[in-house]
């Protein structure tokens, strides 16, 4: 019963166990680590069981062949003794001497249950009892190994009973232990180059496998970042085949509703300006008579004409968006100084009176942009001032190095007096149709639109940043920067 | 009221920005002539002779840049071409096929009213004594409106023999795109650039002998262009 009960914990150690192990895997060892691995100890099982079964089958054919002719040795080396007895029976003491004459180094004789030995290190004590017994007491030859002071010997017995005595032999087998050393020496090394070439293989391997993946990884950031071209080259691999294929394929249908997107919001636009036509001239038409109608009329005609502008300048925004969506924006930069461009491009914004400050090294300035789209990045943030910054901005350009460094940006800033932008929202105040909670309340009727979202990515276009911080001198109002790329010129 | 009497032809399918573009046309002083096709203004250009030409470039049948090629076959009538987007190649290939300037859509009439007056300005009068401009092969005589190379007269439309005749006002001084986008067309900063880069283009394929290698017309690189003899 106490199974039972205590059954659940190690089901639920083993399930927190082995959910840890599944999280760490993935995570501390990647693919190409974990090829290697397997590799390596692949080839590093293999080669201990190789060397395993080489050094077995090395060490009993050395054991074999010492142990037939050790046998056939004390064979013959018993039959002298036999015959020798036979010719002299008082003592066992002529046999030994005769053996040692003839090179048997370790001769052990019992003679009527007396021993006679030839060595002093391999006396009756040296035998073991089990072989003692199957030699004298049930007399059938026999042979054991035994270690004798850290040494492998081999002992055979062979009983003579024609004369009623037994023939014991010593023989060392410690030139075949250091011959299997230096066999189980080799295999060892043997063993270590195989599992180098594993760790050799493994790591080709791991490449060759992960390469793919990371041609993958490539493409797909290239994608993400607006290459919506880009595709695997395709392979004959199979396998491989199989990811490049679904990875095009994926990449193609991205790539279409992308483009099918782009082209809606384009073909949207461009449809709208056909009747935006008819009504900027008709507009413009009853402009002319505007005193000829009664002051409702006007009043209406006011209202007309200032949303004909709106909704131009929004068609217009959204195709230009929509050119950025679709990649279609192609630049035509040009070398011009700073500071009469932003005098220029104030001057054909919708408050032509801003003031402009340029400082002193700020005039000599010089930047590489596409005039007509930079000169709406400064109408656009003029026009945010106006309409959210209540009225009257004012420009200035500075450089945006420290004195005495060289100047590699200049900064143009549109500061104003409205109520600012918090700082949780001046992020949001950048994106497409961006109405924060202060960008309503600052105006009634006039939305963010995409006049920032078009600064945003005009300014990154030309290598640029933009952001919108607090007045430098204190006061309340917001104060859009955007940075460029400009040079110095010297005079 | 800006030139009355003078004619201009719309070439525009679309009959209701046709009748609205008229009708504030009108208010400015111009008599206007309308077409809804190609084929159409062919015929009016033939019978009313305007004054100016408005083309949009989508049209169906004959297009925009073909009816514009046909005219510049026979007549150096100042042509102001509308697109739908500044951006494209619709510009350049207008200005190619012969357009002297461009509107994109919705513009308003005022603004090409505007355009319209600049094409027509008349070229400055020349200082007494020198009614008569030669560079090399090239003779310029700005008061009858007549160039020659060689002896052979050449045929400019309006807005290249100005072109030619304001560089040639000031002989081997370098006007770059914005002075000439300034004078010639009333242009300020932000004209483009692209309108005097072609029309340079085209003047060289009427005044150079070999338009590729230019002797007269020469660009200074990063700064503008230059005539030389």
């Amino acid at each position: 019963m106490t199974e039972a009960i205590d059954a659940p914990e190690p089901v639920r150690l083993w399930t927190r166990a082995s959910r840890t192990l599944a999280q760490l895997r993935p995570q501390r060892v990647g693919l190409r680590t974990r090829i290697l691995l397997i590799f390596t100890m692949g080839f590093l099982v293999l080669s201990i069981f190789l060397a395993a079964i080489t050094f077995s089958f090395a060490k009993s054919t050395l054991v074999n062949q010492r142990d037939r002719s050790n046998v056939e040795q004390a064979y013959r080396d018993a039959g002298v003794a036999l015959n020798d007895l036979r010719s002299s029976p008082a003592s066992a003491q002529p046999v030994i001497d005769t053996l040692s004459r003839l090179g048997i180094g370790f001769p052990l004789l019992n003679y009527h249950d007396d021993w006679t030995a030839g060595s002093a290190r391999f006396g009756p004590e040296a035998v073991p009892a089990l072989l003692k017994d199957r030699v004298l007491i049930d007399g059938v030859p026999a042979r054991m190994i035994v270690t004798l002071d850290g040494e492998a010997v081999m002992i055979i017995g062979i009983p003579i009973p024609e004369v009623g005595a037994a023939y014991f032999e010593f023989s060392s087998l410690s030139e075949i232990n250091s011959t299997l050393r230096s066999v189980a020496l080799s295999l060892m090394f043997a063993g270590f180059i195989t599992t180098l070439f594993g760790v050799v293989l493994g790591t080709v391997a791991s490449r060759r496998v992960v390469k793919p993946l990371g041609d993958a990884a490539q493409a797909a950031k290239a994608i993400a970042g607006g290459r919506l071209d880009t595709r695997l080259e395709t392979t004959d691999d199979h396998d491989l085949k199989l990811l490049a294929d679904s990875f095009n394929d994926m990449a193609s249908a991205l790539q279409q509703r992308v483009e099918r997107d782009a082209r809606f919001a384009s073909d949207v636009s461009h449809e709208l300006r056909s009747p935006l036509m008819t009504l900027a001239a008709s507009v413009e038409v009853m402009q002319a008579r505007r005193d000829e109608m009664p002051e409702r009329a006007q009043a209406a005609l006011d209202l007309l004409v200032g949303d004909v502008i709106r909704f131009q300048g929004l068609v217009e925004d959204l195709l230009e968006i929509s050119r950025f969506d679709a990649g279609a924006i192609r630049l035509h930069l040009e070398d011009l100084p700073v500071a009469e461009f932003v005098r220029q491009a104030i001057g054909v914004s919708s408050l032509p009176q801003t003031p402009l400050t340029v400082t002193e090294r700020a005039e000599r300035l010089v930047m590489h942009v596409d005039r007509r789209r930079l000169a709406r990045v400064v109408a656009n943030l003029i026009d945010n001032a106006r309409l959210h910054g209540g009225g009257e901005p004012e420009a200035i350009v500075s450089e945006a190095e420290n004195e005495g460094e060289p100047i590699g940006h200049v900064w143009i800033a549109v500061e104003d007096h409205g109520s600012g932008v918090p700082l949780d929202e001046r992020h949001l105040i950048f994106e497409r149709f961006a109405r924060g909670a202060v960008a309503g309340r600052r105006s009634s009727s006039d939305g963010a639109g995409l006049g920032l979202a078009l600064v945003d990515e005009h300014v990154r276009l030309h290598g640029g940043n933009v952001w919108v911080e607090d007045r430098l001198d204190g006061e309340p109002g917001a104060r859009f920067v955007i940075e460029l790329p400009a040079e110095e010129v010297r005079p | 009221m800006a030139g009355v009497g003078t004619r201009i032809l719309t070439v525009e399918d679309d009959e209701r920005i046709r009748t609205a573009v008229k009708l504030a046309l009108e208010d400015e002083g111009w008599t206007v002539d309308e077409a809804g096709s190609g084929e159409e203004a062919i015929e009016l250009f033939h019978r009313g002779s305007p004054d100016v030409v408005l083309i949009d470039i989508m049209l169906p049948g004959i297009d925009g840049f073909e009816l514009c090629r046909h005219l510049r076959k026979t007549s150096d009538v100042p042509i102001v071409m509308v697109t739908a987007r500044a951006d494209t190649h619709d510009v350049v290939a207008g200005l190619e096929a012969g357009a002297d300037d461009y509107l994109t859509k919705p513009f308003a009439p005022k603004e090409l009213s505007a355009r319209i007056r600049a094409l027509l300005r008349r070229i400055r009068p020349m200082s007494p004594g020198h009614s008569k401009l030669v560079f090399g092969d090239l003779e310029i005589i700005p008061d009858e409106g007549k160039v020659t190379r060689g002896g052979t007269e050449l045929h400019l439309t309006k807005t290249e023999f100005r072109l030619l005749v304001e560089l040639a006002h000031s002989p081997g001084r370098v006007f770059s795109r914005e002075s000439l986008l300034d004078k010639v067309w009333g242009y300020d900063y932000f004209g483009d650039g692209r309108l005097v880069d072609v029309h340079i283009r085209r003047l060289r394929t009427k005044v150079e002998s070999d338009a590729a290698n230019p002797r007269h017309v020469v660009t200074v690189r990063g700064l503008g262009y230059r005539l030389q003899s």
